[in-house]
């Protein structure tokens, strides 16, 4: 009853193929849009904008470019954290050589100098699949980490091999460095997540997004289909890693603002990323927030529980979050091994009956 | 001679010895994964936990103290006993064992037939897991295991060395006791899987899950079996990775040195463990030596082994005694 398929005619060929093709959906859809981007900046703070918002966003942007190469063209990756960290160190060069240019195209600079590392890196999975190729994009992970930390051109030669954010604007307003606004950090971060969340959702839905899904399904058979699995594969690892790489130049340039590249994106980060994909749904969207804001919210939840109301000491909080994070992502396999989105499937299957079963 | 053969000699020996470590850790996966097509990620946590259990027990510390401590407000840190190093292994030994049952029961029993990669996932949660719960029942501080094992330079081999070509190799005792340990260990796993019912029982699952059942093998038991044998294995690496380096966090980070040794192996194969783990142990020392201090800064010790095995799989990617992969449509 509160979730309608039925009764939504269409008239064009255009209307058939819009985005959300289901009314409701679009509703929902632009009331999330506009609480977004209309309400919440308007209440938001610097604990809530640093703690889960923008977080959130970032995460969020990862998970959907992860999504994409695991959830929809199968092939597993580990290496997530050294590919935002080549966002990262590509945006800080970006910035600190033409620091005329907008921010905003520094991070899609940023974004394509990570897909062409990922094509690199993707190049083995032509040869190797499963989980010999998951254990393969680890050789990405600690090299890029380690490429970062001995070659000083990278970070300019600061004596701390840190890399720090220089001060940049959008239309006369902060959005890195010290000064910047909780709400410019997370409308910046918002546009670029709608962006992306946007166009992933269209190439999903289209040529470049079925071939990815009959790659994955069985690559042979799609090969025989005519699906060609060299461009196939290159192009999930592309997208897939430009996405990262304007998720680990916003990480970098907006939200840490100064970084060192074995804390930032060392391997726990490709397993958190992982994890959000998993949790959320493998080959969903929506799956990629859900995933992004479950792991974003359980520590800084937890951590306010177990720290801020029953007193215990922060390493002791810190292990016990560990055990928590751990068994609920074992719970949640058994549960639901396809994710919250499919929790979500669910729920609006029951809506569409609700209140009559029959 | 000139200096540098001997020099890259002597880092060969001891990359072998390395590569034994490796080669202990890698051995607890091929087990796992040949048995029940699980990539166990926690391989790593449970080479940690276990030595975290032995050193424990062997110290008497109380188990969870911190959490007590916190919830009660009172200071219990130790019994006041010490248990014999022998007694404290093979206590840690039942631990593990118990282990293994607790995680058949609670995880492996209702993830039959699930996706690899959910599995894999489902270890990774696992391993978080054992890692905050080690911490927790045993306190993260960084422990020193002591079970008497010889340590420190060999001396006979020093002076071997030093008489024949004037320069004394440096060989960690640990090392060699290590590289013996593992020799046993693959000979006891290879008399086990061939010679005893149980051994047969676990080539038979690993051949092939529904022909072991329907000759009345059960599968459950089997797992259990298993995990018990990786979690021992475990506990052999974590003595000699604990007592080489102390027994702290970093010691999970093994797991993830064995994947490539793994990769260069084959995950099916028994030997392929060992020689990829040789061959990555002695490659990084050398590479280390020759090419990455000189030029590339240093610490190639990091990607070395997963570049090795990303490079060599794109020829071979089976691994080196992998089963072929066939598919068919």
């Amino acid at each position: 009853m509160f979730y309608r398929e039925a009764g939504d005619f269409k008239t064009s060929y255009r209307e058939d193929s819009q985005t959300f093709p289901i009314k409701f959906d679009r509703l929902r859809y632009y009331v999330v849009l506009a609480i977004a981007f209309g309400v919440v900046p308007l209440l938001i703070n610097d604990y809530w904008a640093n703690a889960v918002a923008v977080p959130f966003l970032i995460y969020a942007i990862a998970a959907i470019g992860l999504n994409i190469l695991v959830g929809y063209a199968g092939q597993v990756s580990l290496g997530t954290g050294g590919f935002m960290a080549v966002g990262a160190y590509a945006v800080y060069k970006l910035m600190t050589a033409f620091p005329e240019v907008s921010i905003f195209i520094h991070v899609l600079l940023a974004g394509g100098i990570t897909a062409a590392v990922g094509v690199l890196f993707g190049l083995p999975s032509l040869r190797i699949k499963g989980f010999y190729l998951a254990v393969a994009t680890l050789a990405a992970q600690f090299f890029l980490v380690w490429l970062f930390n001995k070659v000083p051109w990278f970070y300019n030669y600061s004596a701390s091999g840190q890399i720090n954010a220089p001060e940049r604007t959008v239309f006369g307003v902060f959005v890195t460095g010290a000064q910047t606004s909780a709400m410019a950090k997370y409308m910046f971060c918002l546009v670029m997540l709608t962006i992306v969340a946007l166009v992933a959702r269209n190439l999903t839905r289209g040529t470049v997004g079925r071939k990815w899904m009959a790659i994955r399904d069985m690559d042979i058979a799609a090969e025989i289909i005519g699906v060609n699995p060299l461009t196939t594969k290159l192009s999930a690892f592309a997208v897939s890693s430009f996405f990262i790489g304007i998720a680990g130049a916003l990480f970098f340039a907006v939200y840490l603002g100064a970084a060192e590249v074995g804390e930032a994106f060392g391997i726990q980060k490709s397993f958190l990323i992982l994890f959000m994909v998993i949790i959320g749904g493998l080959g969903s969207i929506f799956g990629s927030f859900a995933g992004a804001a479950f792991l974003v919210l359980l520590p800084v939840f937890l951590k306010n529980v177990l720290v801020g109301t029953l007193g215990w000491p922060t390493d002791l909080a810190a292990h016990i979050e560990l055990m928590i994070v751990g068994g609920l992502i074992v719970t949640f396999l058994i549960a639901e091994p396809h994710g919250l989105a499919q929790l979500w499937r669910v729920a609006k299957e029951k809506l569409r009956l609700w209140p009559f079963p029959h | 001679m000139p200096d540098i053969v001997l020099y890259a000699a002597e880092v060969t020996l001891n990359g072998l010895m390395a590569g034994v470590l490796y080669a202990l850790v890698a051995l607890g996966f091929v087990l796992i994964f040949k048995a029940s097509g699980i990539f166990n990620y926690a391989q790593g946590v449970l080479a940690l936990f276990a030595a975290l259990t032995l050193v424990g027990i062997q110290k008497g510390q109380v188990p969870f103290a911190h959490l007590l401590n916190a919830m009660t407000g009172k200071h219990y840190t130790n019994f006041p006993w010490e248990v014999p190093a022998l007694v404290a292994i093979l206590l840690a030994a039942g631990v593990m064992v118990v282990l293994a049952i607790i995680i058949e029961k609670l995880v492996l029993k209702h993830l039959v037939n699930q996706a690899p990669i959910i599995l894999f996932m489902a270890t990774i949660g696992m391993a978080y897991f054992l890692e905050g719960f080690g911490d927790v029942m045993w306190g993260s501080d960084i422990k020193t295991l002591d079970v008497g094992l010889p340590q420190g330079i060999n001396e006979t081999i020093d002076s071997v060395t030093y008489n024949m070509f004037g320069y004394g190799f440096f060989i960690d005792n640990l090392d060699i006791v290590a590289a013996v340990v593992a020799v046993l260990l693959v000979a006891a796993l290879t008399v086990f899987s061939q010679y005893s019912k149980q051994g047969r029982a676990l080539r038979a699952v690993a051949d092939d899950h529904q022909a072991a059942l329907s000759v009345g093998i059960s599968l459950r038991f089997i797992w259990i079996l298993v995990w018990s044998i990786a979690g021992f294995v475990a506990l052999v690496a974590g003595i000699m990775w604990g007592s080489k380096s102390g027994v702290q966090f970093s010691l999970s980070l093994i797991a993830l040195k064995a994947l490539p040794v793994l990769m260069l192996g084959g995950f099916t194969s028994i030997p392929g463990a060992i020689v990829g783990g040789l061959i990555i142990g002695v490659g990084e020392k050398l590479f280390e030596l020759l090419i990455g201090a000189p030029f590339l800064g240093g610490a190639t010790e990091n990607w070395f082994a997963y570049v090795l095995a990303l490079v060599f799989l794109v020829f071979r990617p089976q691994g080196l005694f992998g089963e072929k992969i066939i598919e068919r449509v």
